[in-house]
Order: structure tokens, then C-alpha cells, then sequence
């Protein structure tokens, strides 16, 4: 490979990466994407498939703007791999759900979204508590234990799995070299161009972008850039197909464009993907049929357990490196809510060769450094 | 496209989709349904193309039928039983049943 | 009936499945002296081969065989050895600790065991042909579970494909017992006789080699057996007719049944469900767990005996079992008296001398195995090898990415009917092996189980705290 082909190097092929891709492609790049293999910790195949507004931004005013932001791309995201595919991701805004299974948990979601609402900067996303009779009305089949819930109008949903093939499909279509198996075990920078060596040889490239998920904790430092990470384990209940029930998203418990209902959001600090704790699927099996009890008698298909991306601060990190120039961090939990900004904005400021600061500036992974002085 | 090779043993009467089937003590749903020359016993949730008993040792579960209005029984590992009321599963099973 | 709550909050020993290997298993380690209890999902035990005995309908023994009728004395032993033998019971989970997740008439309890021996044996290789999923369509051992069981036998024009011991088996039991059986389309290549070849006198030496004999001309004296090397299952709604080719010609055959076959192969959801290292057989084209020469596994404590640990049929699996026992026995009561280890390890070897030939001579061609076009694949997601290969083309290149982008194992069969063949798939695809391609990965629960039951099982207060936060 002569060392001028590619004009960006992605180092992940999870959504993150991908999406940062096809962008990058958009623009005119001549793009690889190097993965790792089929059993790589691949948050990606693990994930919920939210496109979620609500909860967003305490602790940093600004995630809530750039996540709506990326809500309000979602639809013509979807349009745009739709036509250049042929495949549809199955987006839908129709608004979504926390609920709560007792008064104390209603009044703990409302003293978040209080908090949430109370910060300086902050955009309003309308985000509301209702009680049990107007919860009833959206999600007629909600247990008699469920006394209310939040809602927000922007919440939506995809086909995670289906956008991650789509996006496969997407690069392909547009020419992105794909290297599974070509994990990275250093990268330099020499001669104005970075040499990434792989498991399979040296591939280079004019920039790079990191979008390891929780391996960028390990690639970040190579080109003067940080991504501290602390990975946990999610476990998700998978049922069989089933007729439509449910209209809305719920943040636990979601039904599929495909008829199937993923029951999940439970939190270990584990770094085993292999692992699974039959506990923990027993609470989230609980919960739903507390919450929907037409699920008792539905059959468990699947589980699933993945390791999540997540930051010390459960924020994104975007940066550029001063030390050397044309190496970005695009790292984040939220692969699929965040996937329009990463295609639509965030991958263009880097085939541009600078982030916007005006958007981006709070995401820089350098505010660990003012909270640790703080 | 079976035949009983003795048809001796408790007769066990099952409906399926409200009509009456002669089975016999010992007999599995999916069983019963073969004996009783019945062609498919589900469509898929998927294209809706029928679908009937395949290995008839509840690997593949093609003999999903609703047995007494619970959906998505093997029909392979479920004896049958006098009254047994088992429906054809159309599609995607619907919550709750 | 034995219900979940009967169930002791752990056992010593837990053996999963009925067949030779758990039936000799739980008969040696309870005489031995220790708790043990078998779980098995079917109405009786037995297994595939000894499917139904003691209840099967089928009373002229000349039918089935007399291999069949010795799984009596194997049932009677368990029975009579003071192990707990738990029919109905559906075994959904096992992890690394030894906790065993079974349910019993919807109610499911999670189980401690000391030792655990898997004996789910094997289950029919996948044999993705065009229209393989049409009503009219069975596998082989579905047809023979049928007659044990049910003393059903075919009636209407019946074709049988594929190859294998188990074909021709049944081949004879259809017609010994009346059946109807109008042709064998044979479709194991001619060319497998020159590796087969080499293993032929251990096979000559064998107890297969006179029955095996036997049984091929018994069949080929009464039905039409016609070489081939495609298949195709026609038909709208069902099964319609056979269209088939011989050498250059296309043909077609009216039929109401067409009987699949084309060997067993290891049962492997729940060993790799409970992190059992597999390893690819090259020569059986199939992963199997690897394993010690007592069947333990890579698991401590977890041993997997039978036709589960690599296919050697229903002798070797009770001796593969016995062995299985003796080091359960030994490592939880190890001064209690147990049958001479060497004596079985002797009559082990003799029932596996044949196997490298039958195996080579009955390897299923490429083409059965790796399939195009449109054929399913994965027979509960609606995936087809095209999708599979261009998929593959695509840049994926395991089962786990495959999975993800197009479903295929994700349905309730949890790719027991799909597996093997998108491994091949991708294989081929991308110009590597099976070993190097591996499998799905697999969590509990291997079979489904309601939410309820899920739902029902103890829950500790720091995986409550996972999930309410």
C-alpha cells in the first residue's frame, strides 16, 4: 500500500467508527476503517437501540444541545442510508418512557430531571412527569404497580443491529477500505503521516481517528491525546417476536420493528463479555413484567452482555491533538443516538482538519484534568 | 403422509383450530398433528410461509403451536391430553397469550 | 411427576440428557453413593436412540432392532440405582460455577451441582437444500422419533436424501415395519471411499462392519437407491415433488414426504454456553468440546460424555458416560467402590475402532454443506446463503458480526439448525477454515423460558442494585 492511499485511518468498526466514516467518505476521504475480529469487545452488538433525549446533560449542560442536535438529524440520517442502500434502519420519534414502579422511584426520576432543568445553559427538551392515568393513556398495557413516569417527545428508537449493518453497507458502497482483524497495537506519527502498525502490517495514513470505543483508552496516548475510560458490563433480555403492543420506547423496554422486546439497562462493573449474571436478567425480567404483565408467559429467546463505552464522566470525548496534528478522539457511550452527529458533524470538521470549537470545545477530554484541579 | 402401525392404545381426543383430532395416549402435539395428516402447524413470524414439525426432538422448533391458549409451545415435547385445545400459530405470537 | 420445588437445593452429581451416556452416567455415580439426579426435556428417557423404550407403541422387536431393545437394560439400571430421573425437565442453563438453570412445567429453579456431566448428545447436521423448510420436509431422525414414539410410519410417496448410518437404518425399520418408501437418493460423493479406505480394516474389526453390511443390502433388496449430487424440495405451500439430478439429467419425483438426512453432530449449546472450549473436527466437520481422557472439560468439574463429545454412537456414549461418573465419583467420594476403569476404556475403544471409516465414507460433499442462492439457511430468521455470502464479502468475517447484521441464530432454534452452516459459509467465503471462523457465541437461556420463570429465580441484592438505580 503506498503511504499516501488513504487521507484518514478510523481505528474502530463499531457504530462510532463507521459512522465517523461513511461521513468522512461523504467528504471525498479515502477512508480505512481498521477493526478488530469477530470477537472483539463490540459494544455495537450489545447495544439498546435508543435514540434517547431525556437524562441527557446533568453534569454538562452542553451534551443535552449536542444530543439534540443529533435527535433532529436522526430522520434524514436514516432517509440518506435508506437511499444509498436500500436498507431501512427502522427510525422512529414517537416519544419515550422512564416509568416507575413506585412513588419513591417517581420522585427520584423527578428530582433528576429537576436538577437536569436547573442548570445554567441548559436547553429545555420538554421532558415531563405525568401520573399513572396519563401514562395509561400512551401504554394501555402498563401493570398496576406502575404510578407514573417521565416523558420526553424527542425519546425515538432504531434498529441498532440493522444500522450497524447499513452502515457496513454504507462504506462499502462508498468505497471505504474494511480491514477486519488489523487491531492496532501502535501508532506513530513520521513524515507528516501516521503509521499504524496492525497485527496484519503497517497501514498509513495522512490523519487518524480514534474510535476504539474503550480501547481508545490505550490508543489515545500513543498521539498525545487521553480517553479515560471505566468500562461496565449491560446485560440485555431478548423475547421471541411479537405482535406490535408497545408504541413507545420505554428506557428499559423496547419493542423492535422486528416484534421483538429487548429488556435491559443494568449496570456491572465487569470487563467479561462472556460473562453473564442470571441475577441481574432476573431483576430486568421482574421489572418488565411488573411494568407490561401480557410478558409473563413470553419466551426468553436471548441474552445478550456487553461491555459499554463509557468515560470516566459518561460524557463524549472529542479532540485533536496538539502534539500531532491530524489525530481526533471520537469516543462515546452513545454510538447510536450520537451516529448522526458523528456522520453529519463530527466527521467533516475532521476531513476539514479541525474540530469546531463552538460545538465541540466542552467535549474535550481535557476537563478531567480542571475537575481533578477543581 | 403417516399411518399408525397399531391402532391399538388410549384414544386421546385434541382440537386443533376447533376440530376434533383422534390421537393416542403417548402422543406428542407434534405427533398427533402428523398422524392426523395436517399439513402445517404455524406460519412464520417473519415471511408467514407455513411451516410444520421438522426433527421432532425440540431442536428446531418449527412445531410452535398455541397448546390451551399459551403460544409457542413445542409441540414435540408437550404429551397430548383429553380436551387439549391447540391452535395453529399465525405469525408473530400476540403478548399475552 | 417430579416438580420444580421437589427439586433439592443441590446434588452432587447433575447429569443433562437421558440417553446411553446420562442413563450409564447417573446408574454408576448413584450406586456409587452419590446424589444424583438427571434431567431430560422429552416425556421419557431414552435419548434419540432409545427414544420412548419402555413406552413405545412398536412392539414386533424385528422392527426396530435389537440395538434398540438393549437401551431397556440401560433405563432399568438408572431406574433402579437410586438416582433422581426428572423427565419434562428443561435444562436452559449452566454456567462456570456449576449452577444448573432448569424448568420443569413452567416453574424454573436454579440448582447446585458438584459435578456436572452433559450428555445432550448430538443433533442431525444442518442439510440446507432448496425448500427444506416446506411442510413435507422432515429430518430423517424427526421420522424415526415418530415410529419409536408413535409407532408412525410413512404411508404416502416417501423420498429419503442424504447418507449416513441413521438413513439407512431407518430406511430398513420403514420397511420392516410396512412403511412406505419410494427411493434413497444418495448423495454421499463416490470419491469418499479413497480417504475412507485407509480405515477400512479397523472398520472389518469393528462390530459395525457385519451390521453395517447387512443393513445396506436389506435396504437396497427392497428400495430404489439413485446417486446424486443436487436436491431441490418444490412445491407452494408443501412439498410437491423432488427435482434431483443424475449426472446430466434433471428429474423429478411427486412426494409427500421428503426425509433429510446427512449424519449427527455434537449438541453443543449448553458446553459453550457454559464456556466449554470447543475445538473444530476436521474429519466429522463439526465443533466438538475439548476434553480429557476422563470427558472433563476445559471447565472444572464440567464434564461432557456421549455423542455430545464427538459422535461414536450409542455403545461408546454409555461407556463415554461410565468414564464420565468414575471421575465424579472420584472426585467427590473417592473411596467408594466403582466398576474397573480399564475394562471400560478397553470397550470404549473397541466401539470407536470403526469410526474414522465411517466417518470419511459418510463425509457430507461441499455442496450439501455450503449452499447458495436463495436456499434458507437459517430456518427460524428467514436468512439465505446469499445473504450469508455477500455478507461475508462484505468484510465480515465471523458468526457473531454475521449474526448481528442479519439475524441468522437469533431465533429460537439459537442456531442449532444454522450454525455449522454459516461458519462453512463464511469459511468458504473468505478462503479460511472453520477453526479459524469459530462459532456463535452462546448464553443462557440455551432453550426459551418465559419471563415469568426468569422473573421467579432468586435475585441477590447487588444484582437487584445492577438494575434499579
Amino acid at each position: 500500500m503506498a503511504a499516501d492511499d488513504y487521507d484518514v485511518a478510523v481505528v474502530g468498526g463499531g457504530l462510532v467508527g463507521v459512522a465517523t466514516a461513511w461521513g468522512l467518505a461523504r467528504e471525498g476521504c479515502r477512508v480505512v476503517v481498521l477493526d478488530e475480529g469477530d470477537r472483539a469487545m463490540r459494544a455495537s452488538r450489545g447495544n439498546f437501540a435508543l435514540v434517547w433525549v431525556q437524562s441527557k446533560g446533568l453534569g454538562l449542560p452542553e451534551y443535552a444541545g449536542w444530543t439534540i442536535r443529533s435527535s433532529n438529524a436522526w430522520a434524514g440520517f436514516a432517509q440518506t442510508l435508506k437511499e444509498e442502500t436500500g436498507l431501512d434502519v427502522a427510525f422512529q420519534r414517537p416519544g419515550g418512557f422512564h416509568l416507575a414502579l413506585s412513588e419513591k422511584e417517581l420522585e427520584a426520576r423527578a428530582n433528576v430531571l429537576r436538577r437536569l432543568h436547573n442548570q445554567p445553559g441548559i436547553v429545555d427538551y420538554k421532558t415531563e412527569i405525568l401520573d399513572r392515568a396519563q401514562v395509561a393513556k400512551m401504554l394501555p398495557d402498563i401493570g398496576s404497580e406502575v404510578v407514573g413516569g417521565s416523558f420526553c417527545p424527542l425519546d425515538g428508537h432504531v434498529n441498532s443491529l440493522r444500522l450497524f449493518r447499513t452502515l457496513h453497507a454504507a462504506i462499502k458502497t462508498r468505497s471505504v477500505t474494511y480491514l477486519p482483524s488489523h487491531r492496532v497495537e501502535n501508532i506513530t506519527k513520521e513524515g507528516g503521516e501516521f503509521r499504524l502498525a496492525t497485527e496484519q502490517g503497517e497501514i498509513r495514513a495522512g490523519k487518524v481517528a480514534l474510535a476504539a470505543g474503550n480501547a481508545n483508552m490505550r490508543l489515545a496516548p500513543m498521539v498525545g491525546l487521553e480517553a479515560p475510560m471505566k468500562p461496565e458490563r449491560g446485560q440485555i433480555v431478548v423475547t421471541e417476536r411479537l405482535r406490535p403492543f408497545l408504541n413507545h420506547p420505554v428506557v428499559t423496554l423496547r419493542q423492535t420493528d422486528e416484534g421483538t422486546v429487548m429488556i435491559g439497562d443494568s449496570k456491572e462493573e465487569s470487563v467479561d463479555p462472556a460473562g453473564l449474571t442470571i441475577g441481574v436478567s432476573a431483576t430486568e425480567a421482574e421489572r418488565a413484567v411488573r411494568q407490561f404483565p401480557l410478558l409473563a408467559n413470553v419466551n426468553v429467546v436471548r441474552t445478550w452482555s456487553a461491555i459499554r463505552v463509557m468515560t470516566q464522566d459518561g460524557f463524549p470525548i472529542y479532540d485533536e491533538s496538539e502534539t500531532h496534528p491530524g489525530a481526533f478522539t471520537v469516543c462515546c457511550h452513545s454510538g447510536v443516538t450520537l451516529a448522526a452527529n458523528h456522520a453529519l458533524t463530527v466527521a467533516p470538521m475532521i476531513a476539514r482538519g479541525a474540530l469546531d470549537k463552538s460545538l465541540v470545545a466542552p467535549f474535550s477530554a481535557r476537563r478531567f484534568h480542571v475537575q481533578a484541579a477543581g | 403422509m403417516y399411518k399408525r402401525l397399531d391402532e391399538a392404545g388410549t384414544a386421546v381426543t385434541i382440537t386443533v383450530d376447533g376440530r376434533q383430532i383422534a390421537a393416542r395416549a403417548g402422543d406428542t402435539v407434534a405427533a398427533a398433528l402428523i398422524a392426523a395428516g395436517i399439513a402445517h402447524c404455524r406460519t412464520t413470524p417473519v415471511s408467514g410461509a407455513p411451516r410444520a414439525p421438522y426433527c421432532l426432538m425440540g431442536v428446531c422448533f418449527e412445531c410452535l403451536v398455541t397448546v390451551d391458549g399459551i403460544g409457542s409451545r413445542q409441540g414435540c415435547l408437550v404429551p397430548v391430553r383429553e380436551g387439549m385445545a391447540v391452535e395453529t400459530q399465525v405469525g408473530k405470537r400476540e403478548a399475552g397469550r | 411427576m417430579t416438580k420444580a420445588s421437589d427439586l433439592a437445593p443441590s446434588y452432587d452429581l447433575v447429569v443433562i440428557g437421558g440417553g446411553p451416556a446420562g442413563l450409564a452416567a447417573a446408574a454408576l455415580a448413584a450406586r456409587a453413593g452419590l446424589a444424583t439426579v438427571l434431567f431430560d426435556e422429552n416425556p421419557g428417557v431414552g435419548g434419540q436412540i432409545y427414544r420412548a423404550i419402555g413406552f413405545s407403541p412398536v412392539k414386533d422387536r424385528t422392527i426396530l432392532g435389537e440395538d434398540y431393545w438393549a437401551g431397556a437394560e440401560l433405563a432399568a439400571e438408572a431406574k433402579a440405582s437410586g438416582a433422581s430421573i426428572v423427565t419434562g425437565a428443561t435444562v436452559w442453563s449452566l454456567d462456570p460455577a456449576r449452577l444448573v438453570g432448569v424448568s420443569i412445567a413452567g416453574q424454573a429453579r436454579l440448582i447446585q451441582a458438584g459435578r456436572v456431566i452433559i450428555a445432550t448428545g448430538s443433533l442431525e447436521r444442518p442439510f440446507p437444500v432448496s425448500g427444506w423448510t416446506l411442510p413435507g420436509v422432515m429430518s430423517a431422525g424427526g421420522a424415526q422419533t415418530a415410529l419409536k414414539a408413535q409407532g408412525l410410519v410413512p404411508s404416502g410417496r416417501t423420498v429419503m436424501a442424504g447418507g449416513g448410518p441413521l438413513l439407512w437404518l431407518l430406511a430398513a425399520q420403514i420397511m420392516r415395519a410396512g412403511g412406505r418408501l419410494d427411493a434413497i437418493l444418495d448423495t454421499m460423493p463416490r470419491r469418499n471411499w479413497l480417504r475412507a479406505l485407509a480405515h477400512l480394516p479397523d472398520f472389518v474389526l469393528s462390530p459395525y462392519f457385519a451390521k453395517g453390511l447387512k443393513l445396506l443390502r436389506e435396504v437396497r433388496a427392497k428400495v430404489r437407491v439413485i446417486r446424486t449430487d443436487r436436491i431441490e424440495a418444490v412445491g407452494g405451500d408443501r412439498l410437491r415433488e423432488v427435482v434431483f439430478t443424475v449426472g446430466a439429467d434433471e428429474r423429478r419425483m411427486p412426494a409427500d414426504l421428503l426425509l433429510l438426512h446427512q449424519g449427527v453432530v455434537p449438541n453443543v449449546n449448553l458446553a459453550i454456553a457454559a464456556g466449554v472450549a470447543h475445538a473444530w473436527n476436521e474429519r466429522q466437520l463439526c465443533f466438538e468440546p475439548v476434553l480429557d481422557g476422563d470427558f472433563t472439560s476445559s471447565v472444572p468439574g464440567i464434564a461432557v460424555a456421549g455423542d455430545g463429545a464427538g459422535i461414536a454412537g450409542g455403545t461408546a456414549a454409555a461407556e463415554r458416560g461410565r468414564i464420565a461418573a468414575i471421575a465424579a465419583v472420584r472426585a467427590l467420594r473417592p473411596a467408594a467402590a466403582v466398576p474397573d476403569l480399564q475394562t471400560i476404556r478397553q470397550r470404549l475403544q473397541r466401539e470407536e475402532m470403526g469410526r474414522a471409516f465411517l466417518d470419511w465414507l459418510n463425509r457430507p460433499a461441499d455442496s450439501f454443506r455450503q449452499p447458495t442462492g436463495d436456499t434458507i439457511v437459517c430456518r427460524c430468521e428467514e436468512v439465505t446463503a446469499r445473504q450469508v455470502r455477500d455478507t461475508a464479502d462484505m468484510g465480515c468475517e465471523g458468526p457473531n458480526q454475521m449474526k448481528a447484521f442479519l439475524r441468522c441464530g437469533m431465533g429460537p432454534c439459537q442456531g442449532r439448525l444454522c450454525g455449522l452452516t454459516v461458519t462453512e459459509l463464511i469459511a468458504a467465503q473468505r478462503g479460511t477454515t472453520p477453526a479459524e471462523v469459530g462459532y456463535y457465541r452462546l448464553r443462557p437461556p440455551v432453550k426459551p423460558i418465559t419471563l415469568a420463570e426468569l422473573a421467579s429465580l432468586p435475585i441477590a441484592e447487588a444484582e437487584r442494585k445492577a438494575v434499579e438505580r
